[in-house]
C-alpha cells in the first residue's frame, strides 16, 4: 500500500464516488439490489482503511498536508483550488466518518432487508453519494470546495430523509431540511464570498497565515464569521433553526445513525473548527455562538425528556448535544468541541443503531410499546446501556472525558451563563437517557398497548438481530468503551485550559443524579410522572409545543411569506405580463387591420412597386 | 435627331407596357405588357450606343432580345399550366396570396 498520504486520502475520497456512479449509471446493477450494496461497502470499507492509514501517517507529521489542483483559472493566478487538507483534525474526522458509513451500511443491509431491491439500490447509491460528499467536506482545503460539498451532503440528507417519499411525513420532513438547512446555507454562501472580497482568498491555510501575519483587516470581519456562523447553525441544528432535525427522524434508522447524529450534523462545529483563527479575531460572534449553543443545548435536553418516541428522544439529545460542541467553539476551544464531536459520533451512532434493532423489532417508535425487552434481546440492550452511560458522561465512557474537557472550556472561556445551562443540561441528558433504558429494557411490558397490532407484534417474535446488525452494534459499542476506558484511565491530551478541581465531581454527581432520577421514575416508581408533569405544567406546555418555534416558522411561511408571493405573483400577472398582453394585441390587431391591403392581384402588387419606383424617383431629384 | 426624342418615345412605350400590365386582366395581355417594358428599354440601349459611339448597347440589346425570347416561351408555359390547373387565364381569378 502506498504511503503517500495525499493519494490515499484521494482514493478514501473517490472511491465511494465511483461506487455511487457505477450504482447510479448502471440501471441493472442498481435494480438487483444486493450487488449494488456490496459495491458499496466495498467501496466505503476499503475508503475506511485508507483512512487509517491516512491517518497513522498524517499523526506523525506536525504541519498539515496539503495538495490542490488549478480548478478556475485567473488573472492572477487560479481563481479557485481543489485539493485535499490532510491535518490531524480532518484525518481523525475521515476515520469517523468512514467507520460509522461501513457499519451502517452493513447494518442497512439487514434493517432495510423487506425494501425492494431497487429501493435497496437507490439507498446505496444516495449512501455512496454522501459519504464522498461528507469526505469532500472533511478534506477541502479551501472554502469553496467545502461549500460545494456541503451543498451536496445536503441533497443527500434530503434524499434519504424523503427515501420513503410515498409517506407524506417523510416528504415534508425532508423538504422542511432541506429547505431549514438552506437558510443558513445563504448565510455561508454570502460570508465565504465576503471573505473572498477580504482576503482574495478561498484558502484556508493561507487565510490561517494571513490571520497569525496579521495582514488581514479585522475590519468587517464580524459580519463574515457571522454568516459563517449561520450556515453552521442551520447544519448543526442549533437553536432556532434546529427545528428540522427531530422531523429528519422520519427516515430510515440507518440513516439517522449516520448523517443525523455522527456526521453531516457535525458538519457546522467542524466547519468553525477549520476557521477557528477567523472567529478568534471576532470575540463578539464567538460569544454568541456559546450563548446560542449553551441555550440549544438546554432547550433541546428539555424538549428530549417529553418525547415518547425513541427516536425523537435521540434526535433532541443530538440537538443538545451539538450545543455543547458549539459551546466549547464559542467559549475559544475548539479543540474540546473536537474532541466530543468524535466521541458523540461513536457513541451517538451506537444509539441509533440500538434504537433501530428495537424499532425493527417491535415495529414501533414508541416507547409504550416496548418494555421489557433486556431478556428479549440481551445484546442490544447490552451496548445501548454503553451508549447511555457513554452520553451520561459517567467515567469510564466515552463521554466522559470529552464532555468534562466542554465543561472545563465554557468555563475557562468565561461563558458563566452557558456553563450553567450545559450543567443541567448534563443532568438532563442522563435523565431522559436512563428514562429510555429503563422504559424500553427495563420496565414491565406492555401488554395492553394504544397500538393492538403493534402490541401484538411486539411479543410475537424477534430477539436479537442477526449478525449484519449486531456486529456494527458491538464494534460501536466496544470502541465507545475502548475510547472512554483509554482516555480515563491511561492518557489523554491535556487540555489548553485549566478547570478547576471541582469540574469533574460536580458533572459526574450530575449525571448520577439523573440516572438515579430517572430509576425512582420510571423504574420502581417512587416518585410518579404525573407528579412531575404536574410540577413542571407551565413549562410543559411550552416543551410539548417545542417553544411554538414550528408555528412561527409555519405562520411566517404561511401569512408573509406567501403573501409576499401572491403579491409577487399578482404583480407578474397583471403588471409585467398585462404590459406584454397589451402590446401583443395592439400587434395582433394592427396586423388583422393590414392584412387587407393584400388582395392577392398581381395588378396591384404591380402598381403598388411602379408607384413605390416613382416616389423613389422623385425624392432622389429631391422634388418630394 | 437628338437623344431625348429616343430617350421620350422609349419612355411613353415603357410607360404603355406599365398601363398594360396593371390593367389587362389576361395573363397573356400582361406578358405582351412586360415585351412593351423591355423593347422600350432595348430602344434605350441602341439609342444611348448611337449617341456615345461605341457597341456595347447593340451587343447588350442582343442579350436582351434573346432573354426576352426564353422568358416569353416560360411565361407562356406557366399560362398554360395555370389554365390547367384553375380553368382560366384571368390573372384576377388567381389570388391565392389575400390576406
Amino acid at each position: 500500500m502506498t504511503t503517500n498520504p495525499v493519494t490515499l486520502a484521494i482514493l478514501a475520497l473517490l472511491l465511494p464516488a465511483a461506487a455511487f456512479v457505477l450504482i447510479a449509471i448502471l440501471a441493472p446493477l442498481r435494480r438487483s439490489g444486493r450487488p449494488a450494496a456490496f459495491v458499496s461497502i466495498a467501496a466505503v470499507a476499503t475508503s475506511l482503511a485508507a483512512a487509517i492509514r491516512t491517518w497513522q501517517i498524517a499523526s506523525g507529521s506536525v504541519e498539515p498536508i496539503r495538495a490542490v489542483w488549478n480548478w478556475l483559472p485567473g488573472a492572477n493566478g487560479p481563481l479557485a483550488t481543489v485539493g485535499v487538507l490532510i491535518d490531524h483534525q480532518s484525518s481523525l474526522m475521515l476515520i469517523l466518518v468512514t467507520l460509522v458509513a461501513t457499519l451502517v451500511q452493513i447494518y442497512s443491509l439487514e434493517y432495510l432487508h423487506d425494501e425492494p431491491p431497487a429501493a435497496f439500490g437507490r439507498y446505496y447509491a444516495y449512501h455512496s453519494l454522501f459519504v464522498f460528499s461528507m469526505m469532500g467536506v472533511v478534506l477541502s482545503p479551501n472554502l469553496l470546495q467545502l461549500f460545494i460539498c456541503w451543498e451536496l451532503v445536503g441533497v443527500c440528507s434530503y434524499l434519504l430523509i424523503g427515501f420513503w417519499y410515498r409517506k407524506p411525513e417523510a416528504a415534508r420532513a425532508a423538504l422542511k431540511a432541506f429547505w431549514t438547512t438552506k437558510a443558513g446555507d445563504v448565510g455561508l454562501l454570502i460570508g465565504i464570498v465576503l471573505l473572498y472580497r477580504l482576503a482574495g482568498t478561498w484558502d484556508i491555510l493561507e487565510l490561517e497565515h494571513m490571520v497569525k501575519g496579521g495582514t488581514l483587516a479585522t475590519a468587517g470581519l464580524g459580519v463574515i464569521t457571522f454568516c459563517l456562523y449561520l450556515g453552521a447553525m442551520g447544519k448543526s441544528a442549533q437553536f432556532p433553526l434546529h427545528v428540522w432535525l427531530p422531523d429528519a427522524m422520519e427516515g430510515p434508522t440507518p440513516v439517522s445513525a449516520l448523517i443525523h447524529a455522527a456526521t453531516m450534523v457535525t458538519a457546522g462545529v467542524y466547519l468553525l473548527v477549520r476557521t477557528e483563527f477567523l472567529f478568534h479575531e471576532t470575540p463578539q460572534v464567538l460569544l454568541l455562538v456559546g450563548w446560542i449553543g449553551g441555550i440549544t443545548a438546554l432547550l433541546a435536553a428539555i424538549m428530549a425528556c417529553v418525547q415518547t418516541d425513541i427516536k425523537k428522544v435521540l434526535a433532541y439529545s443530538t440537538v443538545s448535544q451539538l450545543g455543547y460542541m458549539m459551546t466549547a467553539v464559542g467559549a475559544g476551544f475548539a479543540g474540546a468541541g473536537f474532541l466530543h464531536l468524535l466521541t458523540h459520533g461513536v457513541f451517538k451512532a451506537l444509539l441509533f443503531l440500538g434504537a433501530g434493532a428495537v424499532i425493527h423489532a417491535v415495529h414501533s417508535n414508541e416507547m409504550h410499546d416496548m418494555g421489557g425487552l433486556f431478556k428479549r434481546m440481551p445484546q442490544v440492550a447490552t451496548v445501548f446501556i454503553i451508549g447511555t452511560l457513554s452520553l451520561a458522561g459517567v467515567p469510564a465512557f466515552a463521554g466522559f472525558i470529552s464532555k468534562e474537557e466542554v465543561l472545563g472550556a465554557t468555563l475557562a472561556g468565561g461563558l458563566t451563563g452557558p456553563f450553567v445551562m450545559l450543567l443541567i443540561g448534563a443532568f438532563l441528558t442522563a435523565f431522559y437517557m436512563s428514562k429510555v433504558v429503563f422504559l424500553v429494557f427495563f420496565s414491565e411490558p406492555k401488554t395492553h398497548g394504544h397500538h393492538a397490532g403493534h402490541a401484538h407484534s411486539a411479543h410475537g417474535h424477534g430477539g436479537d438481530p442477526g449478525i449484519a446488525m449486531s456486529l456494527p452494534l458491538w464494534i460501536l459499542g466496544l470502541a465507545a468503551m475502548a475510547i472512554g476506558v483509554y482516555s480515563t484511565f491511561f492518557h489523554h491530551a491535556a487540555p489548553e485550559f485549566t478547570s478547576p478541581g471541582w469540574l469533574t465531581p460536580v458533572a459526574v454527581a450530575l449525571g448520577l443524579a439523573g440516572i438515579g432520577g430517572a430509576y425512582l421514575t420510571y423504574q420502581t416508581h417512587t416518585i410518579s410522572a404525573d407528579t412531575l408533569a404536574s410540577v413542571f405544567a407551565p413549562i410543559r406546555v411550552a416543551v410539548v409545543n417545542k417553544f411554538w418555534l414550528d408555528d412561527l416558522y409555519l405562520f411566517i411561511y404561511r401569512h408573509i411569506l406567501l403573501a409576499f408571493a401572491r403579491l409577487i405573483g399578482w404583480t407578474d400577472r397583471y403588471i409585467v405580463d398585462g404590459v406584454l398582453n397589451v402590446i401583443s394585441a395592439w400587434t395582433l390587431d394592427g396586423g388583422d387591420a393590414l392584412r387587407r391591403i393584400q388582395t392577392g392581384r398581381v395588378g396591384d402588387y404591380i402598381f403598388a412597386v411602379a408607384a413605390g419606383l416613382l416616389v423613389l424617383m422623385l425624392w432622389m431629384r429631391g422634388t418630394l | 435627331m437628338p437623344l431625348s426624342a429616343y430617350l421620350s418615345l422609349a419612355a411613353v412605350l415603357f410607360s404603355i407596357g406599365l398601363f398594360g400590365v396593371i390593367t389587362r386582366r389576361n395573363t397573356v395581355g400582361i406578358l405582351l405588357g412586360v415585351e412593351l417594358m423591355l423593347n422600350a428599354v432595348n430602344i434605350n440601349f441602341v439609342a444611348f450606343s448611337r449617341f456615345h459611339g461605341t457597341a456595347l448597347g447593340m451587343i447588350f440589346t442582343l442579350f436582351a432580345i434573346c432573354i426576352t425570347v426564353a422568358e416569353i416561351a416560360l411565361g407562356l408555359a406557366l399560362v398554360i399550366l395555370l389554365f390547367r390547373m384553375r380553368r382560366t387565364s384571368t390573372a384576377d381569378h388567381i389570388d391565392w396570396l389575400k390576406g
